[in-house]
């Protein structure tokens, strides 16, 4: 049993967004990077699919040098080898290309992803890469098992979930609560740095998409404290300033 | 760190040497498997303390902590100083310093914390024999058993030697009958071995044991109801013919109050470190409520006298990082030089420790100072909500306040930093005498009125520690000679004389690590760093002019009270630096990051 999971090396969530060169470019100046969290959701549960069925993990990222110490936190929490495809990663298209090359080569069992990076919150990688390697994509996952060769999952839909079972090999893009998410234990730290990490070149060049603008939203306004028994005001202000009455 | 290249001095020394920047390790420097493991360790406790912190310090749950402790040991958070071939982590001391401080801001846990890894375990690991470290540290790595360090007593507190705990040696030699009453023992709620201290016979030194809690004849009173950590468990032992094995004897007879300063010293410097992740959370707490809150129609973090309190909180913060940091590389350093001199690794580790003795004392008091500050004023920019029990400031406050009493109170330690660099300058270990001698010499002399070149960053604030050094050296130097043994008893000078001290080592190491850190990151990227350490040194330089007054006044009159005044006021002479300009910038700063930024 092979699995590959692929994390993003993004933000952390609780960072102050800001734009540099005519708000085309993310500033990346003081802010602190993470795994992204669904990707380390999907890595716990793929850790612990590993100890259970004595899989081999490997964890892969399309980015430059900077991303690897995020890589190596995934080899902290327990991947046996990480792959970095050294590039900056233009688009979702262009993600998707370097990883179903990866993946056509190794063969994995088992690809895990995020239900969507958190920088850009795109949802599409898993989607291309199945398309790709002509394999089921599956997104979003909240619970997974593997009973020999079939999967069988739970998906969260509008109002309810789905319970369905495929056959491997499969793309599942994850989230909560797929597994509680892994702090590295202290040993896991220590181990990350004898554990191989690959650089590998891009094999393709192409996009679909290019930025022209950000925008942020606009800054949150004053709150207004109106006593609780003066409902009529309440009802005022709702129906002439906020005019959502 | 290389320590080929780095030049080191000697614990003490920072106040008759110079010390390069080049040659102090700084915080910005961790690696990235360290910071991982910083990561690591505030993930736990965002985790699984944070959200349950009403609960712990409740203790109605009295399987709460014990789990919590479980957890931490998974992650390997109690093994860090411990050797792997221990069941531990083997990691250098300023990676234990470095987790220490994060655990700082956990509360009561992290006392829960100090208690174990620290007083709890070190014992065994620095004076057990073979079959003790084999048989106690794997349980005590992994969180399998909980420690405790039991040392002080109803009547022996700060007088910790004059304890009345007994140990008997039974008919036929095979075991000690522990009898006496410890207090404020910290973990002994959930612990399973207990470090006891206790005099055989009418000794006159304590000796130290290891006892299990299932040797029988322990018992205990209820929780101590306290003042802050109210989660950490702390409670009065008593033991009534407690049978301990002779091989459980640590160490040798009579050795346990060495043993007890010792394991203290330690405790010392890493309790430096454990106020700073409660330092750097309680100011990240009030910039977020002061940038929130709105009075006369905008944010309290528009008003100057806000914005000097958050800066202030960093200001003092950062000095502490410095030394303490600064400090626990020394002894990392000592204890590597030490060991490849072929000294065994346990000896070698506290020969590093107990020769940065003085250090150690200064990093608990300055610590325990500054987190109470910072405290403190978290209280005061919270306002009416400082108060109240349903926000967090309450809490901190409360908490803050057991660092200046615990690991020798912050007098004795006071005492113990100004009485150690004497008896060394008495033994020739350090030399003090020459450069007082020179410093009294100069006082006489026709002042020189050589220019410094200010045009290299910190030239002149390093002259300015320069010539702190010369007060300390000044007033140390005739108060020695003017109390000669009656120093001991003028306590009073004595803290004038520690607080001199403690001031230059803080500020020099503020000054230093920005100074590295500029050599690092070029001195634009550093502009918040250098306001910090300018102010530091100011608020220094006042607060050693006023020790310095004090102390003067209270032993030397006439003419020599005069020339030393006139000493001390060539010595302090700095430039004016505008401090409402420096701490507003560094205020604007950690507005604008919404956190404590510089670590
Ligand atoms: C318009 C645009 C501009 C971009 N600009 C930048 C930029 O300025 N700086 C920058 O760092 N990145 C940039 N990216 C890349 C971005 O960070 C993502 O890595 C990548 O494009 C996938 O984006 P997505 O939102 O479509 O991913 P999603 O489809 O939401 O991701 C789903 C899952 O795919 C996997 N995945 C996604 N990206 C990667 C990756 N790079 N490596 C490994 N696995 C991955 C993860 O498991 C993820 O959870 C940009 C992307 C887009 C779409
Ligand atoms: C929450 C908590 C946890 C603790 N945990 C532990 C633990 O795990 N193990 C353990 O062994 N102990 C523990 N202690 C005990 C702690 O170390 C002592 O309380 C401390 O050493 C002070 O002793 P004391 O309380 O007897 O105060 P005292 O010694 O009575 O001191 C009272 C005051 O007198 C001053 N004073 C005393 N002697 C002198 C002197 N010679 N010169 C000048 N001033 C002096 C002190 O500075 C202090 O201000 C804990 C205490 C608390 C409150």
């Amino acid at each position: 049993m092979k699995i590959l999971v692929c994390i993003t090396h993004v933000p952390d969530t609780t960072s102050k967004i800001q734009f540099t060169e005519n708000n085309t470019k993310f500033d990346k100046n003081g802010v602190q990077f993470i795994i992204g969290p669904y990707d380390d959701y999907a890595l716990a549960r793929a850790v612990e699919l590993k100890e259970q069925l004595g899989a081999s993990l490997t964890v892969l990222n399309v980015g430059e040098a900077e991303t690897e110490p995020t890589l190596r936190k995934a080899l902290a929490i327990g991947a046996d080898d990480a792959i970095r495809i050294n590039a900056f990663p233009k688009d979702s298209l262009f993600v998707a290309n370097q990883i179903a090359a990866i993946a056509k080569q190794n063969n994995y069992d088992l690809i895990m992803m995020g239900r969507e990076s958190i920088d850009f919150n795109g949802g599409m990688v898993h989607g291309m890469v199945g398309e790709m390697l002509g394999i089921p994509s599956i997104s979003p996952v909240m619970k997974l098992e593997i009973d020999g060769d079939t999967v069988k999952m739970a998906r969260e839909i509008e109002g309810g979930k789905e319970y369905l079972e495929a056959k491997l090999p499969l793309i599942a893009g994850c989230q909560e609560p797929i597994a509680e998410w892994k702090i590295p234990n202290m040993r896991g730290i220590m181990s990350a740095r004898t554990k191989p990490l690959q650089v590998l070149e891009p094999v393709s060049d192409e996009t679909a998409t290019n930025v022209t603008t950000y925008q942020l939203p606009p800054a949150k306004g004053a709150v207004k404290l109106i006593d609780k028994d003066n409902v009529a005001e309440l009802v005022k202000l709702l129906k002439n300033e906020a005019k959502v009455l | 760190m290389n320590t080929a290249t780095k030049k080191s001095i000697n614990g003490g020394e920072f106040l008759i040497k110079e010390t390069e920047a080049k040659d102090i390790f700084i915080f910005e420097e961790f690696n990235e498997e360290q910071k991982m493991m910083a990561q690591a360790c505030q993930d736990f406790i965002d985790t699984e303390i944070t959200p349950k912190s009403e609960e712990i310090d409740s203790m109605k749950h009295p399987d709460l902590v014990p789990g919590i402790f479980k957890k931490a040991g998974e992650l390997g958070l109690l093994g860090i100083s411990v050797p792997e071939e221990f069941g531990g982590m083997g990691m250098s001391f300023n990676t234990s310093m470095l987790i220490a401080d994060i655990i700082g801001a956990a509360g009561s846990f992290s006392t829960t914390y100090g208690a174990h890894t620290g007083i709890g375990t070190l014992p065994i690991l620095y004076y057990g024999n073979e079959a003790q470290k084999n048989k106690y540290l794997p349980k005590l790595a992994t969180g399998e058993w909980a420690a405790c360090y039991c040392l002080t007593e109803p009547d022996a507190g700060s007088d910790a030697n004059s304890g009345k705990t007994k140990a008997v040696l039974s008919a036929d030699g095979k075991y000690y009958l522990i009898n006496g009453q410890k207090m404020w023992i910290s973990n002994a709620g959930f612990a399973d071995l207990f470090i006891v201290f206790a005099k055989i016979d009418d000794d006159k030194n304590l000796t130290a044991f290891i006892v299990e809690k299932t040797f029988g004849g322990i018992t205990m009173n209820e929780e101590e109801k306290k003042m802050g950590i109210k989660g950490s468990s702390t409670r009065q032992v008593f033991f009534n013919d407690c049978k301990v094995p002779v091989e459980n004897m640590l160490s040798e007879r009579g050795n346990g109050f060495k043993i007890a300063v010792n394991i203290l010293n330690i405790g010392r410097i890493k309790l430096g470190a454990g106020v700073l992740g409660g330092c750097r959370s309680v100011a990240t707490l009030a910039i977020k409520y002061a940038g929130e809150r709105k009075q006369f129609g905008v944010a309290i973090n528009t008003f100057g006298a806000i914005k000097q309190k958050l800066a202030e909180m960093a200001v003092r913060t950062y000095a502490c990082e410095a030394l303490c940091y600064r400090a626990g590389q020394d002894i990392e350093d000592r204890m590597a030089a030490l060991a490849s001199e072929g000294m065994p690794d346990a000896e070698a580790k506290l020969k590093a420790l107990e020769q940065f003795a003085i250090e150690a004392a200064i990093a608990k008091v300055h610590g325990s100072e500054v987190l109470d500050y910072v405290v403190d004023q978290g209280v005061q920019v919270y306002g009416g909500m400082g108060y109240s029990a349903d926000a967090p400031m309450e809490k901190a406050y409360r908490d803050a306040r057991i660092s200046r009493i615990y690991e020798g109170t912050n007098e004795i330690n006071r005492m113990l930093m100004v009485g150690m660099l004497l008896k060394r300058a008495m033994k020739g270990e350090i030399n003090l005498f020459e450069p007082a001698m020179a410093v009294a010499n100069e006082l006489t002399a026709v002042p020189s009125f050589e220019t410094i070149d200010t045009s290299e960053l910190f030239a002149s604030e390093k002259d300015v520690i320069k010539k702190l050094k010369k007060v300390f050296l000044m007033v140390g130097g005739k108060a020695a000679m003017a109390l000669a043994d009656k120093i001991e008893s003028e306590q009073e000078v004595m803290m004038n004389l520690a607080d001199i001290m403690i001031e230059i080592y803080a500020a020099e190491s503020a000054i230093l690590r920005t100074e590295k850190l500029v050599s690092i990151r070029g001195e634009d990227a550093c502009k918040h760093q250098i306001a910090m350490a300018q102010v530091y040194l100011f608020e220094a330089v006042e607060k050693i002019q006023t020790a310095a007054k004090e102390a003067i006044a209270a032993f030397a009159k006439g003419d020599e009270q005069k020339v030393m005044l006139m000493g001390l006021k060539r010595f302090t002479k700095g430039e004016l630096v505008n401090t409402k300009e420096l701490r507003r910038q560094v205020a604007d700063y950690m507005i604008e990051k919404g956190k404590y930024p510089f670590s």
